[in-house]
């Protein structure tokens, strides 16, 4: 088995008419690996998805997936891939079961119909018509159809849109046991939980390209803390803590003051030694890790930057 | 490693589906079993007994004519709209995404398609039969015309079904688009008019181009007594040149399937 990735994506571009979805993006998806492109509505994930799916032949770079061109080598590539689109495609008047074993009947070694509908919890929906099941059920199913033909590499288009929370933490341990049996898995979402969670490797994509990637803890800095809430008598002139530290010091309101940056021990031990040289009186001080969230936002609303990557875990939030 | 399910096996499995789906949806089988049907009786009961020759009546003319309507309807309209759908809804690119071929895809629409052609010509035959009195061959070798007939028939309109599924922008609009060339060729092609021979000339020669003409043609000639052939245009059944003229447009209808086929829609992608 090579060791080049599962997908390699290399300065992709996809644009419809005017419009640019992916603007060139390249990533890396580890075998046996969870890799989510997180991103808003309109970032460019599903466009970028359907490259890797073959769905269609990108303007611009290359995709490589399992090795093989997914437009040139669709038919070698696709009995490997499971593919789960955002919606459609079903027949309206099969039933779940009918469904499931028409997908499962196109595989060489399909799953076992059965477990795959008592996992997801579709067993007793098994007779019922695709157009009666609730969107919740769509999903599992939607699912159940990309993972019954034993796939080395998943694509999931926002897998858990529509579910509950029991189906959605199902969903989660699905992926984590294909991970675990060495399953590739190239997910989207725009819910940060479910990256965190079950993501190797993170792609965060803005306006088509790539924000940044690493892993959930290269980009939470979990090595540090983001933001020190400082509550001590008013006024203090922490700017002159700036001299000391790299971070952003405010006082937020009369007496609050805020140290937001990419804080080490060597950081929040001068910060406390500032208010100590101050002789202020300090009633508390919190301290908070950044999240995916933070970075997401950072990254993915106003001003964000253009930057290509960002795979160290000492850039501050902006 | 195990090998894959074969495209014949996938496809078999793809159109049984198609089946079950159509079987269930009332609404769509009730309308497309219908409709040539209620033509069929319309016509039969409207034009009765006129030009009553040699014992054959409008209505039976009318029953064996009608049955190249029911298989044009049903194999390119059913198989235009059907495509249009599948490439709407996504079913294409679901499809797309798993070991299933274009081939296979194609395979299980002929399956479905074929077999409620068969089913719709089973109806009209039946009308035919017991509502106004047409007689059923009782030899062997119209039978087999009608059955490479039947098989050359629904091959041709459903290859020229795919390919006039990509001149279909919406789903919605198919069926309209569909039917205009259809009906106009009902009337050119002598299936809603009897006798063909009074079609002004380049009517006739231009509905010689089409299909529908020589399938009705060749259904007459399973059906109707062989002193029929006066009112054909060419005199006589000419059962080689249709065979000549639907094998060429299968072959013409696969090329331009082959060249027109897309897996999603414009917009898609």
């Amino acid at each position: 088995m090579s060791q080049a990735g599962a997908v390699e994506v290399r300065d992709v571009v996809v644009r419809y008419g005017d419009v640019t979805a992916v603007d060139g993006v390249s990533l890396t998806a580890p075998r046996g690996q969870v890799l989510a492109l997180l991103g808003n509505n309109g970032a460019g994930k599903t466009s970028l998805l359907q490259v890797c799916e073959g769905f269609r032949r990108p303007d611009g770079g290359v995709a490589t997936v399992l090795g093989l061109d997914p437009v040139g080598d669709h038919d070698a590539l696709m009995p490997r891939l499971g593919i789960m689109l955002q919606a459609g495609g079903v027949y309206p008047w099969a039933t779940v079961g009918e469904i499931l074993e028409l997908f499962a009947g196109f595989a060489a070694t399909p799953l076992d119909t059965g477990m795959l509908l008592d996992r997801l919890g579709l067993r007793g929906v098994r007779r019922t018509r695709w157009r009666r099941l609730s969107g919740g059920e769509q999903q599992r199913l939607a699912l159940a159809v990309a993972l019954v033909g034993r796939p080395e590499l998943v694509f999931l288009d926002e897998p858990t849109a529509g579910m509950d929370t029991e189906a959605r933490h199902t969903t989660w341990q699905l992926v984590e046991e294909l991970r675990a049996d060495g399953v590739s898995v190239l997910l989207t979402t725009h819910l940060l939980d479910e990256a965190e969670r079950l993501a190797d490797q993170v792609v965060i994509m803005r306006s088509g390209r790539v924000a940044a990637t690493g892993t959930p803890a290269e980009l939470t800095a979990a090595a540090g803390i983001d933001l020190l809430e400082v509550h001590a008598d008013a006024g203090l002139p922490v700017t002159a803590l700036g001299d000391r530290i790299d971070a952003k010091i405010d006082e937020t309101s009369p007496g609050e003051y805020s140290i937001a940056g990419a804080l080490d021990s060597a950081a929040i031990a001068a910060v406390l030694a500032w208010f100590a040289e101050a002789d202020a009186r300090v009633t508390s001080v919190n301290s908070r890790r950044r999240t995916l969230e933070d970075v997401y936002l950072a990254l993915t609303t106003t001003r964000a930057p253009a930057a290509t990557s960002i795979t160290t875990s000492t850039e501050a939030p902006r | 490693m195990t090998t894959l399910p074969s495209t014949l096996h996938n496809g078999l499995s793809r159109g049984w589906v198609e089946l079950l789906q159509f079987a269930r949806d009332k609404t769509a089988m009730i309308f497309t079993f219908s409709f040539p049907a209620i033509l069929l009786i319309l016509f039969g009961v409207i034009f009765g007994n006129e030009y009553n020759d040699a014992g054959v009546n409008a209505a039976q003319i009318f029953s064996a004519s009608m049955i190249a309507y029911g298989i044009v309807s049903t194999a390119f309209i059913t198989m235009g709209i059907g495509i249009a759908v599948d490439r709407e809804d996504g079913t294409l690119k679901r499809l797309r995404g798993t070991p299933v071929t274009a081939t296979a895809y194609f395979i299980g629409k002929w399956i479905f398609v074929a077999t409620v052609s068969l089913l719709e010509v089973a109806v009209l035959l039946a009308i035919g039969v017991f509502g106004f009195d047409m007689r059923l061959p009782g030899d062997a070798g119209s039978w087999w015309t009608f059955a490479w007939l039947f098989v050359l028939s629904v091959i041709s309109c459903t290859l020229l079904g795919i390919a006039a599924s990509s001149l279909v922008r919406h789903a919605r609009t198919a069926g309209a688009i569909l039917n205009v060339p259809v009906v106009a060729l009902q009337f050119l092609s002598g299936i809603f008019i009897h006798p063909i021979t009074q079609l002004p000339d380049w009517m006739i020669t231009l509905a010689s181009v089409f299909p529908v003409k020589w399938i009705g043609q060749g259904f007459r000639s399973v059906f109707l007594p062989d002193s029929m052939t006066r009112f054909e245009a060419g005199g006589a059944w000419e059962l080689g040149r249709i065979a000549l003229a639907l094998g060429a447009w299968c072959v013409a209808g696969l090329i331009l399937s082959l060249m027109t086929f897309r897996w999603t829609g414009r917009r898609d992608g």
